[in-house]
């Protein structure tokens, strides 16, 4: 298995030993790499998910989606981007001037930050925490405030429903995100993203380890991730027949396009993030008792794997975008209340009683 | 190293936003116009300010929430270490988390979850 700590080391050993920087000097060299490879990933899947979403979407309604620009539309995203690019920032005349600019920064931080933690390969990970789970519920709550803010700032009636309306619901389905987490946490034992994919390569995916809590886990987790990354069917905070565009009707140009961006990275994150904890992260597909089967699957190396996953966990949200008609915000409400909450919480008891029994394989 | 490259990401984020919307501006083109000005709602001119009193039934998701959310930051460190701890260690949490099902449930019946 392709271990990415030979690529670290490495590197380390080049700027201090080859090169002869201090230790300063080489571990300031190695965060703007990092940057530059956050940055870089970053954009490239910005624009990956975009145009994958419009094709997904045409295909689901029967359409071709972007054909014109460049051969089939590959080129449609970079046009976008260089159009809000090239759009004016219109700062209006009776917003909150520092707060409205001060939103995006938050959305974008705190889409980066989590982006940050997921594990893409063994040794390839950026914030591995040994409370990661904790630290990556942490952070991406950050995000609804930069929301509210957003909302509130810009000074306008269609915002600020918007914004609250979101807010209550992000706030809401983090519950089930976090209890979800927790479940699985039981399992596994370690809060630490890399331990818990290493954990995952020995003893087989969560998903199968767990059997019928870690099942309903998974799907509790499909439904809230949705509702987080607020899409799909719980996309009201943004309605465009009711709301013109939600919380972000009030910013043009770039300042639109960082919460289009953290919109999409956003689902990525949360795709990730259910490829790392229920179905292995970068731990490859074992079968007990055929070797042949399990060394060729070793053979594939892990970021294949991580990304393999969560491109097929991206397809299952929206798949569940396009399919389902918008809820109304008391039905979203209640959905989370009166069934998510509870029955991810018996299902939480259900698996410390697996676990404590020893009833998991 | 951690907490370095948290600092990096961290920083990242920031900067990245800070020199796009930099960029943004130098490349855009700029008009001053009264119209352009207004917040948009319609096309017809605004009535009164936005920041006013807003409804109350969002508070109070927001304080449920509350509640629950202090209620998982207490079941993770119990997570992490249930092996060790065995049954007297889950009879206990089933105890902790009957406590705020009957939280729950009082909210449930007195309304608090439904919307009007």
């Amino acid at each position: 298995m392709f271990n990415f700590d030979i690529v670290t080391t490495w590197l380390h050993n080049l700027l201090t030993g080859t090169l002869g920087l201090p230790e300063w000097g080489a571990i300031l060299t190695e965060s703007i790499l990092v940057a530059l490879a956050i940055i870089t990933i970053y954009a490239v899947f910005a624009i990956v998910l975009i145009y994958m979403e419009r094709k997904v979407c045409a295909a689901f309604q029967c359409r071709l989606g972007p054909m014109r620009v460049g051969p089939w539309g590959t080129l449609q995203v970079f046009s976008d981007v260089f159009k809000m690019l090239t759009k004016e920032i219109i700062n209006l005349r009776q917003t909150d001037l520092f707060l409205h600019n001060l939103a995006p920064f938050l959305v974008v931080t705190a889409s980066m930050v989590t982006f940050a933690c997921l594990p893409w390969n063994a040794g390839a990970h950026i914030l591995d925490f040994n409370v990661g789970v904790f630290f990556f519920l942490a952070i991406s709550s950050i995000g609804v405030v930069g929301i509210l803010l957003a909302g509130w700032s810009s000074n306008n009636k269609y915002s600020l429903i918007g914004a609250m309306r979101s807010g209550a619901q992000i706030i809401s389905y983090e519950l089930s995100i976090g209890m979800t987490m927790l479940t699985m946490i039981c399992l596994t034992g370690t809060m630490q993203f890399s331990e818990i994919c290493a954990d995952q390569a020995v003893n087989g995916w969560n998903i199968f380890r767990g059997h019928l809590p870690a099942v309903l886990a998974f799907i509790i987790y499909l439904v809230a991730g949705n509702a987080e990354c607020n899409r799909g069917p719980f996309d009201l905070p943004e309605s465009e027949s009711e709301l013109t565009a939600g919380y972000h009707t009030e910013y043009s140009g770039m300042h639109f396009g960082y919460y289009y961006l953290a919109e999409y990275l956003n689902l990525f994150i949360c795709a990730g993030m259910a490829s790392t904890i229920f179905l292995g992260g970068w731990a490859p597909l074992h079968i007990a008792g055929l070797e042949g089967f399990n060394g060729v699957m070793d053979a594939v190396p892990g970021f294949v794997w991580f990304l393999g996953k969560t491109f097929f966990v991206v397809f299952l949200l929206m798949w569940l975008r396009w399919t389902f008609p918008r809820l109304r915000i008391d039905q979203i409400l209640s959905l989370e209340w009166k069934y998510l909450v509870p029955i991810s919480m018996v299902n939480l008891v259900l698996m410390a009683l697996v676990v404590a029994m020893g009833w998991h394989f | 190293m951690n907490f370095t490259l948290f600092v990096t990401a961290l920083l990242t984020g920031v900067s990245f936003v800070a020199v796009v919307t930099i960029l943004a501006k130098l490349i855009a083109p700029r008009s001053f116009n009264e119209q352009k000005e207004e917040a948009y709602e319609c096309g017809i001119p605004t009535r009164g300010r936005s920041w006013m009193q807003f409804r109350v039934g969002y508070y109070l998701f927001a304080i449920l929430f509350l509640m629950f959310d202090v209620e998982t930051m207490f079941l993770f460190p119990w997570a992490v270490v249930m092996r060790s701890l065995g049954p007297a260690g889950l009879v206990s949490v089933l105890f902790f988390l009957f406590i705020l099902v009957l939280g729950l449930a009082y909210a449930w019946r007195k309304g608090a979850l439904k919307w009007q």
